[in-house]
């Protein structure tokens, strides 16, 4: 009880202080605002300068994606190499590698369960079988043409992580982990950021800066810079969907078997 | 009041929204005694930023930041009003974004991993429970 009265003394005045700070701020929605226009009679904003010159930057219409990962590349690195190392927290916390109740360890089978009993399974069961493989068409869909359209590595990483996951609700998380088993979603969390890395590098061999893909202009065959820095795009986003797809899924494989991998939801 | 309201709230209305959700976030990670609770309060406040950022970079009347392609080639040679940046919301704050929902989820899975440590360890995610059962665990070394 006194926690909550504190709290709500605590909360109350932040509150007025962050809501007397409000007054001041732009108005909803205005375009003048001095995070979309910049302040008046000094310099720009970032995003007038993104919006006007992105396309003839990097030929990609999408100005998130190219913020993303052509003139944000190196956060969008560290941002990715925090996913991973999340992955890898939740696996030193929770894994047990060595299984102590082996000897009374019920039947794997028979931990599997669903919750609503087993005749529900077949219409569950079938009806994701059929959306599986359409999420992770779509998921690549959302990776590849992130260009052009609403997506990039982020959001189809997730789909294609979801994919995995909605496998082992529907059935077990022996069926999800004999498609992605344990060791390949390591190697793939791992394959992303050095994707990520590689292309990043790759400009520094010819001179260049970090994260500077015009410089893969002649690797890529590319007509003019601008090409070059489109596909070095891609394949940084290809990266940030491998890492992203394996640690959701490592994430709900470890929390909803306390590190076992072994019956589950 | 009614004054008040169309001068200070209408116009501003996405930052009360903003610091309404952030207080009660807040407010849960302060007096709830769960840990659970504690962290879908942190999850609350998380939710008051995205929003706060997003409706930074809002135009009004403004589409979404993807350039229509007709226009993006009128302005490769030499068409310097193709496009309008009033009419394409501000992207900078959406690239922000994107990642950190992206890392709250993942960050947000290594907190329930220590939940379920700490409830394997101590049978319980009630904050003082666990600290008495800390407590008692230092007095008997």
């Amino acid at each position: 009880m006194k926690a909550k009265i504190f709290a709500s003394i605590a909360v109350t005045i932040t509150g007025a202080i962050l809501l007397y700070a409000v007054t001041d701020f732009p108005n909803f929605g205005d375009p003048r605002s001095p995070a979309n226009a910049g302040v008046e009679g000094g310099s720009s904003s970032a995003s007038l300068y993104y919006i006007e010159n992105t396309y003839r930057d990097t030929k990609v219409p999408n100005l998130v994606t190219a913020i993303l990962a052509d003139y944000r590349g190196y956060d969008t690195l560290f941002e990715t190499v925090v996913i991973f190392t999340a992955g890898m927290a939740i696996f030193a916390i929770l894994r047990v590698l060595r299984n102590e109740d082996a000897p009374s360890a019920p039947d794997p089978e028979s931990t599997n369960r669903t919750i609503d009993g087993d005749h529900h399974r077949i219409i569950v069961g079938i009806t994701c079988r059929i959306a599986v493989p359409l999420v992770q068409i779509f998921a690549l869909y959302v990776v590849a043409h992130g260009h052009h359209s609403p997506g990039g590595g982020f959001q189809g990483g997730v789909m294609l992580g979801a994919s995995f996951i909605l496998i082992a609700l529907s059935g077990s998380l022996r069926d999800a982990l004999a498609r992605f088993s344990e060791a390949s979603y390591i190697r793939l969390a791992s394959l992303g950021i050095l994707i990520y890395a590689g292309v990043a590098f790759l400009p520094l061999v010819f001179g260049r800066n970090f994260v500077d893909y015009g410089a893969l202009r002649g690797l890529l065959g590319t007509e003019g810079e601008e090409m070059a820095r489109s596909h070095g795009i891609f394949g940084v986003e290809l990266g940030v969907a491998f890492t992203v797809m394996s640690v959701m899924f490592a994430i709900f494989a470890n929390l909803s078997t306390r590190g076992r991998l072994k019956g589950g939801l | 009041m009614e004054a008040f309201f169309k001068e200070a709230v209408v116009p501003h209305f996405n930052f009360w929204i903003y610091v309404i959700i952030m207080m009660i976030g807040l407010w849960s990670v302060i007096a709830k005694n769960n840990l659970i609770k504690k962290l879908i309060g942190l999850s609350i406040f998380q939710t008051a930023i995205l929003l706060l950022y997003v409706s930074l970079g809002v135009k009004e009347g403004a589409s979404i930041p993807i350039i229509d392609h007709h226009a993006a080639e009128r302005s490769l040679v030499g068409d310097a009003g193709a496009i309008n940046p009033d009419l394409i919301a501000n992207p900078v704050p959406h690239v922000l974004m994107l990642t950190a929902i992206v890392v709250g989820v993942a960050t947000l899975g290594v907190a329930l991993a220590l939940c379920q440590m700490i409830y394997k360890d101590f049978g319980t995610l009630e904050e003082d429970e666990v600290l008495q059962k800390i407590k008692a665990l230092h007095d008997d070394v």
